[in-house]
């Protein structure tokens, strides 16, 4: 790790302290950082690692809890995105917010304080957009323009506020290389202009390509500043994902030769622009073992989660296998009718009803594979709640949940407890698929290696554990073998011994193809 | 200083109960302030449209009877709503039910059995399902905004009703009113209390509300309409449909809506005319969320919206006022209960902070 350059007097932006605490979660503590004129400043870290919430404040959305931000060396409150935009901070929101019905100069218009005819607006884009590069038809209406184009309208009706800080999240996750390139003009055009951008991302080869300095964050703390030219990807990587813990590989647990789950050419579309289109996805999950993907998020990883579990279906039966039936076009319930257990990354709302007490979030997942216990009185399926009750309670003991009363909401709980819960929810049925999405996601570190050590004893019982994560450290914790997600590519799960965190980062960073190949290959 | 609306970490149950009685007692003065403004007295004003109308045997059959259709149609309602299907065309499903329930004592008056009025009441909750169902194909099978289509089919409905009342379906012997035959005796539903006008609608009304009481608090259905009414996604890992509860939503709101209009053609009015409802599909959506979409309370909430029609006839006699007064307490019924719920989800307070946005 390069040592921190010093902040120069004459930072644009600086910020001391500055902290935000939800709750009992610390999503940014402590946080300096400071951006010089007229530099590109990549903010790197992994999801969850704090960058939203650092750059929601500095843009006025969310107020700090602690922690002063200094504006030309002057300590200032921005109370709310407009007051951003007045002192000189605009923002490319990773998620566009447009109206498809309308052209691109009347949704320039729409975010305009002062009433300017639509006319001179499209004008001015139109200047806006050949002098910085970025070719836009300013009547053309938004429905009928691709995702960078899309993008562009945001960069030009930010950069029509005169910015001095350019803040950009996660802006080429949504392009083409070919965009990203254009992208990146524009961007050196800024600089040379003096402005300053902030760069959000976690592709380590842009930010080396493109960033004059790069601040990493790691569970909502600084780990690292750097000149990002001066480091590879890997040790961008290592600073991403962090490297206090080594791998264990002591899993006394041998994997047996069936294979439970298995997805062969798996292919799926993507459903929504920012969805990810799964490609040709070839996995075996033998009985006994865990294999875990990696990947950065938003690379296909809940869209792989929803065609294994059968969320949503896929035309070809035997594209997805569970315990030896084609199920590919099966639902949720009939694979879970084969032993197959799923937690997904989400918990509120998708694995679990925050309303609903915990007993009725057994029966969400549970109503089809324990019907004969749980309903009652025929077509009526009356539920049985006292049964119901025991099992809550049973699953609670089991996995030390901890909760206030009988049977509380869902929401009532922590967020770790809550995920106790859970994942003792599927592994009450003894299932022999058990596929999880992030299963100590933002969850503490007691609850975490409760999860870890029950996921590792149902592969020891001898069923086949896929683990979907994005911490390193839990991957080479309990991991078997081990593949990285990219792209909506899945590479070779290679085993846990021998893959190492630098190959993980590269294969993370987007390699793909034939380099790819070459690397499976080498190893 | 300003003020916060602040997300509770749980919804309030001293809350979830009292809003709907928040919501009435500031209906009360607000109503009392239009009154007041009106240039009557509002403590007598009230009493006229709210207390007066209930002093007499006759009056509360007449309760019951405008709190029928409100009750069957707004239990209904409670299922597509719980589920987050916005059915707004319950008017248009009543119709639909009405109409298609009356073709047998209108198109075939001379057949006279115990089984005609059973039929007309099946044929009543066919139509109505029938009519819930353009808006539900619309959504489910091309995402179409239900709450538009559900309400613009309400028009088609009402000109379909007036067309055939002044066109095939009148009287022949009617001196060209707009009006069908008066229903054979077999066509109508009787009294519960004879001679009291209350008809067995009521008593539907009230098996309608416990049986669905049930479903939703016991059964799997229940269950499954509950959770995918909270999260469409958590509904989808739990393995229901939501494309499938789209269509039992409008199916189910949709026939009881349509059980409501021909108990009503055939208990109250007996016979057809150009306008059979005062509003009752739109009353029941007030209803429904009065009843804070709970079957059992909605029996409570119909016959409080039920007095709102009592009162508005009452208004003219014996204050002067038009009968449209119902609808302004209906409307301001709806809106203070919308804005008392806020109050289970979060918490309102004062917060002080230094002014925003300077550069010290």
């Amino acid at each position: 790790m390069a040592p921190s350059p010093p902040a120069s007097q004459d930072a644009l932006l600086k910020v001391e302290g500055l902290s935000k605490v939800f709750g009992s979660f610390k999503a940014c503590d402590n946080i300096d950082i400071s951006i010089e004129p007229g530099e590109i400043h990549a903010l790197l870290g992994e999801n969850g690692a704090g960058k939203s919430t650092l750059v929601k404040m500095l843009f006025g959305v969310l107020e700090p809890t602690a922690g002063t931000i200094y504006w030309r060396n002057q300590p200032v409150v921005i109370a709310s995105p407009g007051e951003a935009r007045r002192i000189g901070i605009g923002m490319v929101f990773q998620h566009f917010s447009l109206f498809e019905a309308l052209t691109v100069a009347e949704n320039i218009a729409l975010s305009l304080d002062r009433s300017v005819s639509i006319d001179r607006i499209a004008d001015e884009a139109a200047r806006l957009s050949r002098e910085y590069g970025l070719p836009l038809d300013p009547r053309a209406h938004v429905a009928d323009l691709s995702v960078g184009e899309r993008q562009r309208i945001e960069i030009v009706r930010t950069l029509l506020q005169n910015p001095e800080l350019v803040i950009l999240d996660e802006p080429t996750s949504v392009l083409t290389p070919q965009e990203a390139d254009r992208l990146f003009e524009t961007l050196d055009k800024l600089r040379s202009e003096g402005r300053s951008v902030l760069y959000i991302s976690h592709r380590l080869e842009e930010v080396r390509r493109i960033c004059d300095r790069a601040t990493v964050l790691r569970h909502g703390k600084v780990t690292g500043a750097c000149d990002p030219r001066q480091e590879t990807s890997g040790s961008l990587a290592r600073m991403m994902v962090g490297s206090e813990v080594q791998g264990i590989h002591d899993k006394d647990f041998t994997p047996r030769d069936e294979v439970l789950l298995e997805a062969r050419g798996l292919d799926a579309p993507a459903r929504s622009p920012f969805a990810v289109s799964l490609k040709s996805i070839g996995l075996k999950v033998h009985a006994g073992e865990i294999v875990a993907i990696a990947g950065v998020a938003g690379n296909g990883q809940s869209e792989l989660f929803d065609v294994l579990s059968g969320e949503v279906t896929v035309p070809r039966k035997d594209a997805v296998r569970i315990a030896n039936h084609d199920v590919g076009q099966a639902g949720i319930s009939a694979r879970r009718l084969l032993g197959a257990s799923f937690v997904p990354e989400e918990r509120n709302g998708h694995a679990a009803v925050g309303d609903l007490p915990l007993s009725e979030n057994v029966i969400l997942a549970r109503h089809r594979s324990d019907a004969k216990a749980y309903l009652g009185l025929g077509m009526l399926k009356v539920l049985k709640r006292s049964v119901v009750r025991r099992t809550a309670a049973r699953i609670c003991e089991e996995m030390d949940v901890r909760k206030s009363g009988e049977d509380p909401a869902a929401s009532a709980l922590s967020g770790g407890n809550l995920q106790k819960f859970i994942v003792g929810r599927e592994l009450d049925r003894q299932p022999r698929v058990l596929v999880v999405n992030q299963p100590t996601w933002g969850v503490d570190a007691g609850a975490a290696s409760r999860i870890r050590q029950a996921l590792i004893d149902r592969a020891r019982a001898g069923a086949a554990v896929l683990v979907i994560s994005q911490d390193l450290d839990e991957i080479f914790e309990i991991a078997t073998r081990i593949a990285v997600i990219s792209e909506g590519r899945l590479s070779e799960p290679e085993s846990a011994t021998s893959m190492t965190r630098e190959r993980i980062g590269l294969l993370m960073g987007g390699i793909h193809g034939d380099e790819q190949a070459d690397l499976a290959h080498a190893s | 200083m300003r003020l916060d609306i602040e997300k509770r970490a749980a919804p309030s149950r001293l809350f979830t109960v009292l809003s709907p009685f928040i919501a009435l007692v500031l209906t009360l003065i607000a109503g009392g302030i239009m009154f007041a403004a009106l240039g009557k007295n509002p403590f007598y004003a009230l009493y006229a449209f709210f207390i007066q109308p209930l002093n007499s045997v006759w009056a509360l059959n007449q309760l019951a009877v405008k709190s029928t259709p409100l009750i069957l149609i707004a239990v209904g309602l409670s299922v597509c709503f719980r589920s987050k299907n916005w059915n707004i065309g319950a008017e248009g499903q009543f119709i639909a039910g009405a109409m298609m329930g009356s073709i047998l004592p209108i198109m075939m008056p001379g057949w006279t059995s115990p089984l005609v009025l059973p039929i007309m009441l099946v044929l009543g909750m066919v139509g109505g399902a029938l009519y819930g169902l353009v808006p539900a194909i619309l959504k489910a099978e091309f995402n179409t905004n239900e709450i538009l289509s559900s309400l613009m089919l309400v028009y088609v409905a009402q000109l379909f009703l007036d067309w055939a009342v002044r066109g095939p379906w009148r009287d022949p012997q009617g001196f060209n009113f707009p009006q069908s035959i008066t229903f054979p005796d077999d066509a109508i539903l009787p009294s519960v209390f004879p001679p009291g006008a209350a008809h067995w609608g009521a008593v539907f009304a009230v098996i309608a509300a416990v049986a669905t009481w049930f479903v939703m608090r016991r059964t799997l259905k229940g269950f499954e309409i509950n959770v995918l009414g909270e999260s469409e996604r958590a509904g989808r890992f739990a393995g229901f449909s939501s494309r499938r509860m789209i269509y039992f939503a409008f199916l189910f709101s949709g026939a009881l809506a349509g059980l409501a209009g021909i108990c009503e053609v055939s208990g109250a009015i007996q016979q057809m005319r150009p306008v059979i409802s005062p509003g009752y599909g739109f009353t029941a959506i007030i209803v429904a969320f009065l009843g804070r979409l709970d079957p059992l309370s909605i029996i409570v909430a119909g016959l409080v919206l039920g007095l709102t029609y009592l009162g508005g006839e009452a208004a003219q006699i014996s204050i002067g006022l038009s009968d449209k007064v119902s609808s302004v307490f209906q409307g301001l019924l709806l809106f203070f209960v919308l804005g008392c719920d806020t109050l289970i989800h979060y918490r309102i307070r004062l917060a002080v902070r230094r002014p925003q946005g300077e550069v010290s």
